[in-house]
């Protein structure tokens, strides 16, 4: 099914003047004492590419994350943004926890808008609007629940329109119908703002259920590259989702999956450190 | 039925008091106790009337309760000030903090014959020893509330671009509030207990002199009148940093 597959050439929204930013990763390496965490990793995301990172725990998927965000610097390799070599925080990325990281002793709009300068009020109440919760802007993130967290938390991060996206694992801590709920919510915000996302998940149908792109970090190696050919909004239910979830899956598990159907949808199959 | 119940909700920390005074009144009436030891609790007021009306009374409160205030102002102003500079700063902890808490071991009332020694009976005498006495609780409990401030929270406020200010105004300050508070309500009680013996000790004026110039003159009204005083200035004390709690902490869903 090649003609299924999606072009990723960046979406031009004509009301939106930033669109993803183009990530380049060259050869990261990073340890911690003895233990190889990344080695040389080359990854290439293009603006406005939605990229679901997958892998057991301990694979590098949350350091990887973290190197791209500039929270520690990378022991080998350069990250570039857009062409541009970067070190430092800046506005155009965002970042999403597992925990929403609320200020618990700021109002929901203020949470919103931290960091925000000048007139910040209107463009947070825009944002609260988006993610649903607009009636919610004057309480305590006390009194609401996790889903209501983590999306004053999607706000928070795509109120100063981001161009890169970093989400990881925000929605492990939620209940089932949360997350599918959240899943629809970032893709249409994605859809809709054409920022780059790149979402790190131990959710396998998380991951086919947004990402343009799944990748599997194997060792601290890109493990498999396959692009998903679903075409949005996915449907959950269908024989692709399920074929491809169990493929993926199967691939993280180092199983082989039965019969080779999905052996063209591989890009990268070389299997690391083996 | 749910406005009786509130009322008898806002009574209930008065009914201990009220059994308590209403038994001493009774036992006082029917001359179970010698009003030598224990005058009864109509001459005490009568003790305050009189006190009152010659406006000893309020001067000494007034005194002890400047002594007091200024005391609480210069040490817990340093207290917080060097427990934010040691919880931020790693090189001035290391610098400072071995030192303070070496002092701190130290009781401060053990210091009032060296105090009285450098600054005779004056003011300067009890505004040290509350200074000093209110100094530590502070600065322990900033220290450790600006320590313990959630490290996931300052990463998220460093990656949404707060600077040094705004991530001290936005995250640090409100994060160590609740355990600051706490250092201050200790302090509290440490003020009133300091000044007290301070005054009973080495003064000619406030409410701990009074308590020991009636000593002398063996009138125990004034004596239990003075002991009654320290126990509302206390819980006046107690109840501002409640009230500053629950203002402060609003946000917090135990202090609501």
């Amino acid at each position: 099914m090649p003609s299924k597959i999606i072009d990723f050439k960046p979406r031009q929204e004509p009301h939106f003047p930033r669109p993803g930013l183009h990530l380049e990763i060259r050869g990261i390496s990073q340890s911690y004492g003895a233990l190889k965490v990344l080695q040389e990793l080359d990854l290439d995301i293009q603006a406005g590419e939605f990229v679901a990172i997958v892998g057991r725990s301990g694979c590098g998927k949350s350091t990887l994350l973290r190197l791209i965000a500039g929270l520690e610097p990378a022991d080998a390799g350069e990250v570039r943004h857009d062409g541009a070599s970067r070190r430092k925080l800046d506005g155009q990325i965002r970042f999403m926890f597992q925990d929403s990281r609320l200020l618990p002793w700021r109002k929901v709009i203020a949470n919103v808008g931290v960091g925000l300068k000048g007139n910040w009020r209107e463009p947070a109440r825009l944002a609260l609007a988006q993610v649903g919760l607009e009636d919610r802007e004057k309480e305590w993130p006390s009194v609401l629940s996790g889903g209501q967290k983590q999306r004053v938390a999607l706000a928070r991060a795509l109120v100063s329109q981001p161009k890169l996206l970093l989400l990881d694992e925000p929605l492990g801590a939620l209940d089932a119908l949360t997350r599918i709920e959240m899943q629809n919510l970032i893709e249409s915000l994605w859809l809709e703002q054409g920022f780059t996302a790149l979402l790190v998940t131990h959710d396998v149908s998380e991951a086919v259920a947004l990402a343009d792109r799944i990748i599997l970090l194997e060792q601290g190696a890109v493990g498999l590259d396959l692009k998903v050919p679903l075409p949005r909004s996915r449907e959950r239910g269908t024989a692709e989702f399920a074929e491809l979830e169990r493929a993926v899956l199967g691939r993280v598990l180092e199983r082989n999956p039965p019969g080779d159907s999905l052996a063209a949808k591989r890009r990268a199959d070389t299997v690391a450190n083996s | 039925m749910t406005r009786a119940h509130g009322f008898a909700h806002r009574l209930a920390p008065w009914l201990l008091p009220a059994i308590l005074l209403g038994a001493w009144f009774f036992a006082a009436k029917s001359g179970w106790i010698s009003p030598q030891v224990f005058p009864a609790p109509w001459e005490i007021g009568d003790a305050a009337i009189r006190l009152g009306d010659s406006g000893e009374l309020l001067e000494h409160l007034r005194i002890s309760t400047a002594r007091a205030g200024l005391g609480f102002v210069i040490g817990g102003g340093i207290g917080f000030l060097l427990g934010l500079l040691n919880g931020l700063s790693p090189l001035a902890e290391r610098l400072l903090d071995g030192s303070v808490q070496m002092i701190r071991n130290i009781p401060h009332l053990a210091l009032i014959p060296l105090v009285v020694l450098w600054f005779g009976i004056g003011e300067e005498a009890k505004v040290f020893l509350v200074t000093l006495g209110v100094f530590f609780p502070l600065y322990i409990n900033t220290f450790h509330g600006v320590r313990t401030v959630d490290r996931h929270l300052l990463e998220m406020g460093r990656m949404y671009g707060l600077g040094d200010f705004d991530l001290f105004r936005e995250v640090i300050f409100p994060g160590a509030l609740p355990s600051i508070l706490v250092g201050v309500r200790y302090a509290f009680g440490l003020m009133w207990l300091t000044l007290i013996v301070a005054e009973t000790i080495a003064s000619t004026s406030g409410i701990g002199y009074l308590a020991m110039s009636a000593r002398e003159f063996m009138q125990t009204d004034v004596v239990l009148l003075a002991i009654l005083l320290y126990s509302l200035l206390g819980k006046l004390a107690d109840s501002l940093a409640r009230w500053l709690e629950r203002r402060l902490l609003n946000w917090h869903p135990a202090y609501r």
